[in-house]
């Protein structure tokens, strides 16, 4: 596999991690982490890595921003198209001699290494990337999107790509991104994006994943929070026939705070996997995370929330809950949270829960005069409330729920098929 | 004066008195594989209020879900014609659309589902299947908005979730709501007088007063005889043991006060 021409500087940091890939190899069940998410199973190791892409974005693609914001488009992994920086804002590319010293301080450094993951491989293989950078004290009022498409079609076969961003959000900076997966036929996406907050910094973080369903995506995010800095993400996950979202997030200033809401929907055969590593490494800090998954057909889920409270982390305060409505028998979750804490006087608190449909909240619904599959989808959209709710974007909110609604139409369907 | 009569004999005397709307014939159902409707025969013919009375554990409550066409409330023998049509084969929510209204003994918490939000896709629903044109948010946010204060149903109930953190006398009240947005012909009301007190009682029979009219017919289970003092029945029908033990005018119920439901145990084996 041969990658683009690429500054010798950055070519350092790729081998540097193209060899840690290769010493580790790919994950298998064996691994802890992915005891619940065969990787090997799916086959994408074997798509070969898509050639950089020279065209303009495929028509099958709308690239229309899901929030009216400043849209960067990569396709295969590749950076295409122009754009128009806001002011306080720097956009490069990640070979970009301006990009350099940013690169060169988080690039890889905001992901633990010693965790086996495939950001590695992310790190080894990438053709191409995006470096944000908000520069202090900037609040940017237009959100800034990245969407990431893949293409792949018979005359290509399927194909590899690993998307890469690295996001830096300097002293008292704020902005609002947007992060969309989209794609046409088979294809692995092994994205990486790495937040970088400074001190005071934010960033409201929203994803959609919503790739093909013949895709494999796999993406982790790095997020470190300094001191009184506020990270708060939003994730939906309806797409691929394999997908995992991992997240290594890093409290490591006084009174930082995280949030991560996370909805995701699997249909038919889909396999959705959140796995979220969250430390708080200093005191004062705020983690909350909510994940509710619905699942139908032969759908898995796979949850598992490792909250890690250091010895100096006191007055943490850390909540974490996973909820998933099976809709059907095939459908299946697994997974596990876990609490490992090392500071006495802290709070922390954990759920995770698995259910069906309320019986008699439907039977409810349909004695006055309600449809069943109206009656199932109001409480399917009530089950996710939550999480919508803390969607604060409107248009993303909007887009969130008009995935939901197209996939549990596709679910039905698969349902009357048989 | 007490007509002390059997079932069949009771409700067959009643079918003069107008079409019947509701025709309960021999009605036997099991829930858990447990029979407990064991021979159920009830006729309310179109404008009259019937009361269904029986002891706890008697069987009313089950007569109001199979009725309505809860799942798990499986009949296994006789019929229940509505409106001239076969009610068991239909399902919950065509029943529903059919003017079937049953007021909830535990109106069920939808946490996540605003009021306004369900109220308005049932309203629509029932319009839709009456080929009526569904009301648009304004339209519907009006009606719902002058329903509820005659109900004395805050505004911010309507924005909240069905039920969630209501209490008793508030869900009755979001019962009588629906009811009266529904506009059913047929009112089972189960149990609407438990856990009530007199205000939120006296509020929610003058909801049930206010939609009497010759083509619409209320049968209300209960085993108090105060809801009967706020709405006045044409007959009365005491349930025990899964069976219509016997049928008769409003002094049954003043009788069952004084004597209870002792004088029919003999008859229910």
């Amino acid at each position: 596999m041969s990658a683009a021409p690429t500054p010798a500087w950055l070519d350092a940091l790729r081998r540097d991690a193209r060899a840690r890939a290769d010493a580790t190899g790919l994950p298998t069940r064996r691994d802890e982490a992915w005891k619940y998410t065969d990787f090997a199973l799916s086959g994408a190791a074997a798509y070969p890595l898509a050639a950089r892409w020279q065209d303009a974005v495929p028509a099958s693609l709308a690239t229309r921003p899901v929030a009216g914001g400043v849209p960067l488009v990569l396709v295969n992994g590749t950076v295409v198209g122009d754009w128009g920086a806001p002011d306080g804002v720097t956009i490069g590319r990640l070979d970009s001699p301006d990009a350099r010293s940013l690169v060169e301080a988080h690039l890889g450094a905001v992901i633990p290494a010693a965790r086996k993951s495939l950001a590695a491989l992310n790190g080894g293989l990438f053709t191409d990337g995006l470096v944000l950078r908000i520069t202090a004290g900037t609040r940017l009022e237009r959100p800034i999107e990245v969407l990431s498409l893949g293409a792949s079609d018979a005359a290509s076969g399927p194909l590899s790509f690993h998307p890469r961003l690295l996001v830096v959000v300097e002293e008292g900076g704020f902005a609002t991104l947007v992060e969309s997966h989209r794609g046409t036929g088979a294809y692995f996406s092994n994205s990486v994006v790495e937040v970088a907050l400074a001190e005071g910094a934010g960033l409201d973080h929203y994803k959609i994943q919503d790739e093909s369903l013949e895709g494999v995506h796999v993406a982790t995010l790095g997020v470190s929070v300094a001191a009184r800095a506020v990270y708060r993400g939003a994730l939906l996950q309806a797409g691929s026939r394999l997908a995992r979202h991992e997240v290594h997030a890093s409290l490591c200033g006084r009174d930082a705070v995280f949030e991560l809401d996370g909805a995701y929907l699997g249909v038919e055969n889909q396999h959705l996997d959140n796995t979220t590593f969250v430390t708080h490494a200093a005191p004062g800090g705020q983690s909350r995370q909510l994940f509710k998954g619905v699942l139908d057909n032969q759908a898995q889920g796979v949850f598992q929330g490792t909250v890690l409270v250091e010895r100096a982390a006191q007055k943490t305060n850390a909540h974490q809950l996973s909820k998933a409505l099976l809709l059907s028998a095939g459908a299946g979750m697994s997974g596990k949270p876990e609490l490992e804490i090392y500071a006495d006087d802290v709070k922390c608190g954990h759920g995770c829960t698995v259910g069906d449909i309320d019986e008699t909240a439907l039977f409810y619904l349909r004695s006055r005069g309600i449809a069943e599959a109206d009656a199932r989808q109001l409480l399917i959209e009530a089950f996710l409330a939550d999480v919508l709710e803390h969607v604060s974007l409107d248009p993303v909110r909007e887009t969130f729920t008009a995935v939901v609604s197209e996939r549990l139409r596709r679910a039905r369907l698969g349902k009357e098929d048989r | 004066m007490t007509t002390m009569s059997g079932p069949n004999e009771g409700t067959g005397s009643r079918d003069g008195a107008g079409a019947p709307l509701l025709a309960i014939r021999d009605l036997h159902a099991t829930v858990a594989g447990r029979e407990i409707l064991k021979g159920i025969d009830i006729v309310v013919p179109a404008g009259e209020v019937h009361v269904v009375m029986g002891p706890n554990g008697a069987g009313k409550s089950t007569l109001s879900y199979v009725l309505a066409g809860r799942d798990g409330y499986e009949p296994t023998q006789g019929e229940v014609v509505y409106q001239g049509q076969d009610l068991l084969a239909m399902k919950t929510e065509e029943r529903a659309r059919a003017g079937i209204f049953l007021a909830f003994q535990s109106p069920v918490e939808i946490p996540g589902v605003t009021g306004v939000n369900f109220l308005k896709t049932a309203v629509n629903a029932q319009r839709r299947a009456r080929g009526e044109s569904e009301l648009d948010a304004m339209q519907f946010l009006k009606l719902a908005r002058r329903k509820a204060k005659e109900l004395d149903v805050g505004e911010e109930m309507l924005r909240r979730s069905v039920n969630s953190g209501f209490s008793g006398g508030e869900k009755k009240r979001y019962e009588a709501l629906q009811m009266t947005l529904l506009e059913p012909r047929l009112m089972i009301l189960d149990e609407t007088d438990s856990g009530l007190d007199f205000d939120a009682l006296k509020t929610v029979a003058q909801a049930v007063n206010g939609m009497r009219s010759p083509d619409r017919s209320i049968l209300m289970i209960t085993h108090h005889q105060r809801l009967l003092d706020l709405i006045a029945p044409d007959c009365i029908h005491v349930l025990i043991d899964g069976r219509i033990v016997s049928t008769g005018d409003r002094s049954l119920a003043h009788e069952l006060e004084k004597s209870g439901y002792a004088q029919f145990a003999g008859q229910a084996a």
